[in-house]
This record gives structure tokens, C-alpha cells and sequence, in this order.
């Protein structure tokens, strides 16, 4: 079966070495491949690593064993040995991640914040910034507050507009931090729907998905992950 | 420039001034030891080598304050021979105190004949112009020079401004007569206007007015350039293209008062302005006293 | 992938006992911007020198686009200076002429690369002060008469007009209050974007590398001890020093 995203003997820890070098293992033996248009539900109790191995998959973490392949034009990127910069390009063509909460980039507004991945994919402005304001207005941000540096919005806004730009490039890989967790129901259902559609399209999702309701709406399978037992 | 340090031979006249060739035997020819010549002669050697370039020189103390053109008399001195006819000038002028001081030197020291004519001499040594009366090859032109360095007022740093000249980066050059042009709404310098020599070196003309800078470029006589404080000389060899800096869109234009000299008539020298009382009352007269006085002799020769 | 722009290999240079460069590598390639980060001493200053042919180093390679920088000399350098390179001083007063109108400073590089037509150069310094946002209507007041921040986006006009393929920052932001910080560092991340510039910046603002860099250096006592992705090496660093430094930061 073809994949999209695919990990092999996934391994993680942390080095604390302001604690003494306390070594703190996360992730051991991480198994997984998500195939195109797969959605795909981490799942497992808090603390058990979920959002470490979503900060792995996109390569925000080094990964200390194994691999993470991602299919970049058609070629099989390991994402723990890539040159940073194919990382980048990577990143701007092929893997998308919504995280939970937006990185606030002074005095650049909501607009330029969404369009921006756009742009650097040679998207031209104008019809960046019109597929920007298209998806802020269908995720019901006011249209007043898309020319606004998203600084002062609520978190609720803040999260949306982070939806807006993960999804506006319609990446074919999409990794999703609990993208549902500040919103309304009526926005909830405008994202379960983008969700939809990007898995129509062929895009494979992995996510952490809190809200039961969703997560049993748009994934196709769970994937759990355990906590490693204390190290003896 | 001709004969070396024989006795002086007897002049050949001058205007007024015929008194040369009773040579102070307490010195040697022309005031300097004759190693030290030498040495400034290297050093012009070089410079005419290196249009435009400054040569370092080991610059003498000479029996007058620096500012009253130790550089010049010091080029002079180490050129002049006893054949020389040599002429001074300071403004322009051949009657200023520094002029007759300078020429009573040489006749002292030297024994050469002066001359107020600009024809008739062999050298002549100039402070703040350029003679109207083209130079020929057989002339030699001195120039007094108070600061050497056209990039001082910008880069104070010397060893800065000597890597510039190396490596001909004069953008700061033009920054100057940009900002003239953003003050001024022209270039405001009127003196000391910096050329570019032989297109290489970026050279100051020494305070002569911006409307004698065209006379430098291909001039046939050879340009020498001391500056005694500073102790640099420098050189414009014969027939050298000499530029004076500009834009496309604000050319060089040599300035000059928009009247005839009151004296000779003249409307393409360069003017004084002169008051003549205190009303008000002024004349403009060419600041060639020998240029202007030839005219005025050929009028009267005319009527 | 294309050829790194700057290219410097096994750079060391000793002051006396103190090792500031030892073993230093590093690649820029066109377009990406590298931030080097270390606190004071940690040679990421002497690095942005020898980089940028300021400084030489007792050994070691620095190429650029193909060419020995070290073995070019200095006419070739300066020349790299004007054209292609750029260089934003701490100070803005180490990288403007104060004595110069502000559309001096910027038309400064444009004559010094020939451009001999003053209404261009004028309308090229307009531009560039409505790019850094101060109003064109100061073009021919002193720099003396800005405030610091004004005078740092006036410097970097002055060393962006001429469309340099790599620039050299020294600790942009280093004498500025804050909120002018953030004012300055988003200049600099939009026009670092818009021209695709290439630029090797030294902070030790880990949330300024945050913001414009592609990829960080962490150097100290001399030697580069992490470089990779900058969200990687700020959110997951593997060092001790690396560690200390972004815990010691607030909310980076």
C-alpha cells in the first residue's frame, strides 16, 4: 500500500542537561504509515508523547532513532536526516502543521499571516491574499479583523487563523495539533469539514483530536500511544 | 627645469623686475642643499609617472610660514635652473605681497630672472589660479597647495582615504557634490573642484576657481602640485585629460561674473570684484593682472 | 539543490590565548537567511567578520559564489562590498555617514557603482526611505536629526539600494528599545522576503533569530557546538549550552 507519511522505529528522548543530564525517554519504536486521503487519530493518555510525535513528524524535534519519511515529489524524504533546507522545502510544499496555538508575528495582520505559505509556494499576492480573506471569512473571522495583526484576538480567533494558514496551501501531508480545541460548534463543523475536503483531495492527516465528537467524524483509524514504562 | 648648478647665467629680462642675477652667494642654488633637491625631484619624477597621485615628500622648513607656499616654492626650488625666467602669481595678481616676496626669494637665492609675463617665463608659481594666457610645453606650472587630499573633508581617516585612492572608490566624491546639488540646487563649489585625472586618480586642483578647471585638462605645459604642510606632491604630465566630476543631468559648468572686465573689456576671463568706495560703487576686473594689462596696452595701441 | 552562496571551511583565528574561531564551517545558500547566536564572546562577531573579509583568519577557507574571498584581496573585496555584499552595523552611526543628508547616505552606494544622474539616484533614495518607512520629505536631513531607530532602517536602506545578494547584520537590533525592536525586525523580515536575500545575521536576541531565520548557529568559545532548523534547535535543543541559552530566554 502506498503512503504518504511514514514512520520507522521512531525513537525520542530528552536530554535534561540542566537537570543533572537526566535522560527522559518519549518515544520508543514508533510504527506508522498514512496513506493519502488517511486520516489518521493519535490517541493514548496525557503525556503519553502525542504531541512529541507530531513535533517529530514535522521535524521541530530531532528524532533520536529511526526514520520519518515523508513522499516529496514523488521521492521518500527522511525528514530526521534531510538537509534543514530540504526540510524547508519540504515544509513549504509537502507537509503542513496546524499547531495549537498561532505564533503571533508583530504587526503583520491575519490576511498576510494566512496568505504568506501561499506566497512562498509563488502563489501571486493578489490571489493569495483573496484565497486568505475566502477561507478567514469561511471560518467566520470578522472581515474587519483580517487586516489586524492577530496579536490582541481572542484565542479562539488566534486559532483560527492558524486553521486558515495550514490549510490554505493544501499540503499533502497535514499534521493537526488539536485544531478544534478553542472553537464554537459552528466552527468546529466548518473544520471537520476542511478536513473533509483535504482528505478528498488526497491529503494525509495525522492529528490530536480531544473533542471525541470530532475525532470519531474524521479519523479513519486511531493510532495509541503508549507511555514507555519508567526506565529501570 | 634647464642647467643645473653652475653660476647663474644672466637673465633674460622681465618687466619690471630685470634686477635678477645678483645670486646671494651665502646660499646654494635656489635655497635648498642639493640632496634634498634630489629627493623632491624623485618625488616629482613619480608623480608625473602617477597622474594625480600623491607622492609623499620629505617637505623642508623654509624661511616662511606654512600657507604661504613652502609646497610650491620647494617644487620650484627643485626644478629651476639658472636660465629659468620664473613668474609668481597669487590670485592672479603679480603685485601681491606673497607674489614679490616669492619672486625676491628666487632672484636672491637663485639669481634667476622673474617676470610678471606669463609668455615670457619658463616657471611659474601659482597660488588660486590658472594664467587666461594658454600655457605651452616649454612652461612648467606650479601650484601652492594648502590641503592635498580632495577626500579629506569626507574621510578624515588618511590611511582610509589612501585604500579609496588605491582602489578608486570615489562614490564618497560624489556623494559631496550630490549633497551641493540637495542644498544648493547646484554644485555649490566654486573652488577647489575636485577632477578625476587621466581617468584614474581623483585629485584636488589646489583652491584655483572652478572656471580655471578646464585649462587643466590637456594642457601642453607640465602641472606640478606641493603641498609643504602636508608634504605631498603631485603632478599633471602634458596633454593629460582632466575631468572635473559631474552628473548626467547636472554637468560641470566653470562659473564666471556675468560682466566685461571694467579695465580691458574682457567677457571670458576670470573677474574680481572690486568696491570702490563705500555706497555701494564696485568694478569687476579680471584677476590676470598680465592678461588684463596686455589688453589694455593693445587697446591703446589700437586708438 | 543549487550552490551555497558563502562557503567557509576549518576557520580558526586565536587572540593570544582565546580561541574566537575554531573550527568553524559554514554554509549560506542564496535566499536563506542564517542567524549565529552565542552570547558576548562566543565569537559570532569575529565569525561575521572574517566572513565578511573584515578580519582575517590564521586559517581556514571563506568562498564566495566559487571565489577564495581570503586570497582575492582587497580590491576584490571592497568591490564584493559595494556590489554584492551589504553590511548593517550594530551602531548606525559605524554604517552612515552623519555628516551625509540621508539621501546621500543611500545614494552613496549608487554612485559609488556609477551611477552618475542625480534625479535617479534621488528618486531611488525616495523609494528607499518609503521602504523602510520614513517619510521621502526627510531625504535631505541630517541622520543626526533620527531617532536610533529610524537611523538603523535609514542604514539598511543605504545598504539595500543597490540589491545585494548577502548581508551581513551585526546585532541589527542591539541598541533599541523594544517596541522599536519589533518594528525594525518585521522590516527586515518582509524585505529579507521580498528580495530574497541571503542574510548571515549575529544576535544574541534568540527571539529575533526566531522570527527571521531560517537556520541557526550556536557557537561558544569559538566553535559552533548546534546548528540545524531554527524551530528545531530553539524548541528541541541537543547541547547544554544550546539549552541554557533558550532557558535562560523568556518565552522565546
Amino acid at each position: 500500500m502506498s503512503w504518504s507519511l511514514k514512520a520507522e522505529g521512531l525513537g525520542k528522548s530528552f536530554i535534561l542537561h540542566l537537570q543533572g543530564g537526566v535522560t527522559l525517554p518519549v518515544l520508543q519504536g514508533i510504527e506508522l504509515a498514512v496513506r493519502p486521503g488517511e486520516c489518521v487519530a493519535l490517541a493514548g493518555p496525557s503525556g503519553a508523547g502525542k504531541s512529541t510525535l507530531m513535533r517529530c513528524l514535522y521535524g521541530n524535534y530531532g528524532a533520536g532513532q529511526g526514520h520519518i519519511l515523508v513522499r516529496h515529489r514523488g521521492e521518500a524524504v527522511d525528514i530526521v536526516t534531510a538537509d534543514p533546507r530540504l526540510v524547508r522545502e519540504v515544509r513549504r510544499e509537502t507537509l503542513g502543521y496546524v499547531s495549537q496555538f498561532l505564533r503571533v508575528i508583530p504587526r503583520v495582520p491575519a490576511l498576510d499571516i494566512v496568505a504568506e505559505p501561499l506566497v512562498a509556494q509563488g502563489v501571486a499576492r493578489d490571489d493569495a491574499l483573496a484565497r486568505a480573506g475566502a477561507l478567514l471569512a469561511r471560518l467566520n473571522l470578522p472581515s474587519r479583523l483580517h487586516h489586524l495583526p492577530p496579536a490582541t484576538f481572542s484565542g479562539g480567533e488566534q486559532q483560527r487563523v492558524n486553521l486558515a494558514r495550514g490549510f490554505a496551501p493544501a499540503y499533502p501531508v497535514l499534521l493537526l495539533d488539536e485544531p478544534t480545541a478553542s472553537l464554537d460548534a459552528a466552527n468546529r463543523e466548518v473544520v471537520i469539514a476542511l478536513i473533509a475536503e483535504a482528505k478528498s483531495r488526497g491529503t494525509a492527516i495525522v492529528g490530536i483530536f480531544h473533542d471525541a465528537e470530532v475525532r470519531d467524524r474524521v479519523a479513519d483509524r486511531l493510532f495509541e500511544v503508549t507511555p514507555i514504562p519508567e526506565a529501570a | 627645469m634647464t642647467g643645473t648648478t653652475q653660476a647663474p647665467s644672466p637673465p633674460t629680462g622681465g618687466r619690471g623686475s630685470g634686477e635678477g642675477g645678483t645670486r646671494d652667494p651665502g646660499y646654494n642654488f635656489a635655497y635648498l642643499d642639493e640632496s634634498t633637491k634630489r629627493m623632491i625631484r624623485r618625488a616629482i619624477l613619480k608623480a608625473v609617472a602617477i597622474p594625480g597621485h600623491q607622492v609623499p615628500f620629505g617637505s623642508r622648513e623654509m624661511p616662511l610660514p606654512y600657507g604661504w607656499g613652502t609646497g610650491g616654492i620647494q617644487v620650484t626650488a627643485a626644478i629651476l635652473g639658472p636660465a629659468d625666467v620664473l613668474k609668481v602669481i597669487d590670485q592672479g595678481a603679480d603685485d601681491t605681497t606673497n607674489a614679490v616676496s616669492i619672486r625676491a626669494f628666487f632672484r636672491r637665492v637663485a639669481g634667476v630672472a622673474t617676470t610678471e609675463r606669463t609668455a615670457e617665463a619658463t616657471v611659474i608659481q601659482t597660488r588660486h589660479r590658472i594664467p587666461e594666457r594658454a600655457l605651452h610645453e616649454d612652461q612648467v606650472l606650479v601650484y601652492q597647495v594648502p590641503i592635498p587630499e580632495p577626500l579629506m573633508r569626507l574621510e578624515p581617516r588618511i590611511a582610509e582615504t589612501k585604500r579609496l585612492h588605491a582602489m578608486a572608490d570615489y562614490g564618497l566624491m560624489h556623494v559631496k557634490l550630490y549633497e551641493d546639488i540637495a542644498r544648493h540646487g547646484h554644485i555649490a563649489t566654486s573652488y577647489n573642484y575636485p577632477v578625476m585625472v587621466n581617468g584614474r586618480y581623483l585629485m584636488s586642483p589646489s583652491p584655483i576657481p572652478a572656471f580655471d578647471n578646464p585649462k587643466m585638462d590637456r594642457m601642453p605645459a607640465l602641472q606640478l602640485f606641493g603641498a609643504g604642510r602636508e608634504k605631498r606632491i603631485y603632478a599633471v604630465p602634458p596633454y593629460t585629460p582632466v575631468r572635473s566630476l559631474d552628473f548626467e543631468d547636472h554637468p560641470f559648468r566653470p562659473i564666471r561674473a556675468q560682466h566685461p572686465c571694467t579695465l580691458c573689456g574682457s567677457t571670458d576671463s576670470y573677474l574680481d570684484e572690486v568696491l570702490t568706495d563705500d555706497v555701494g560703487g564696485r568694478i569687476f576686473v579680471c584677476s590676470d593682472t598680465d592678461w588684463c594689462g596686455e589688453r589694455q596696452q593693445a587697446k591703446a595701441a589700437v586708438e | 539543490m543549487s550552490e551555497a552562496l558563502l562557503s567557509a571551511r576549518d576557520l580558526a583565528l586565536r587572540f593570544g590565548r582565546v580561541a574566537a574561531l575554531d573550527g568553524v564551517a559554514i554554509d549560506i545558500w542564496p535566499g536563506e537567511v542564517v542567524a549565529i547566536v552565542g552570547e558576548s564572546g562566543s565569537g559570532k562577531t569575529t565569525l561575521l567578520r572574517v566572513l565578511s573579509g573584515l578580519a582575517r583568519p590564521d586559517a581556514g577557507s571563506v568562498h564566495y559564489a566559487g571565489q577564495d574571498v581570503l586570497a582575492a584581496g582587497e580590491a576584490a573585496r571592497r568591490r564584493l562590498m559595494r556590489t554584492e555584499w551589504g553590511f548593517v552595523h550594530q551602531n548606525p552611526r559605524d554604517g552612515l555617514r552623519m555628516g551625509v543628508s540621508a539621501g546621500g547616505n543611500i545614494g552613496e552606494r549608487l554612485m559609488a557603482t556609477g551611477h552618475r544622474h542625480y534625479g535617479g539616484i534621488r528618486a531611488a533614495a525616495a523609494e528607499w526611505l518609503r521602504r523602510v518607512e520614513i517619510d521621502p520629505a526627510r531625504m535631505d536631513e541630517s541622520p543626526r536629526k533620527f531617532s536610533g531607530g529610524m537611523q538603523q532602517r535609514l542604514q539598511i536602506a543605504r545598504t539595500l539600494v543597490t540589491q545585494p545578494r548577502l548581508v551581513f547584520m551585526d546585532e541589527p537590533t542591539g541598541g533599541l528599545d523594544v517596541s522599536v525592536q519589533a518594528r525594525l525586525l518585521d522590516l527586515i523580515r518582509a524585505l529579507v522576503a521580498e528580495l530574497g536575500l541571503a542574510v548571515l545575521i549575529v544576535t544574541h536576541d534568540i527571539a529575533a533569530a526566531r522570527l527571521l531565520a531560517h537556520r541557526i548557529l550556536v557557537m561558544r568559545h569559538g566553535r559552533v557546538v548546534e546548528e540545524g532548523l531554527t524551530d528545531r534547535v530553539l524548541d528541541d535543543p541537543q547541547h547544554p549550552y544550546t539549552q541554557l541559552l533558550v532557558a535562560s530566554v523568556l518565552a522565546a
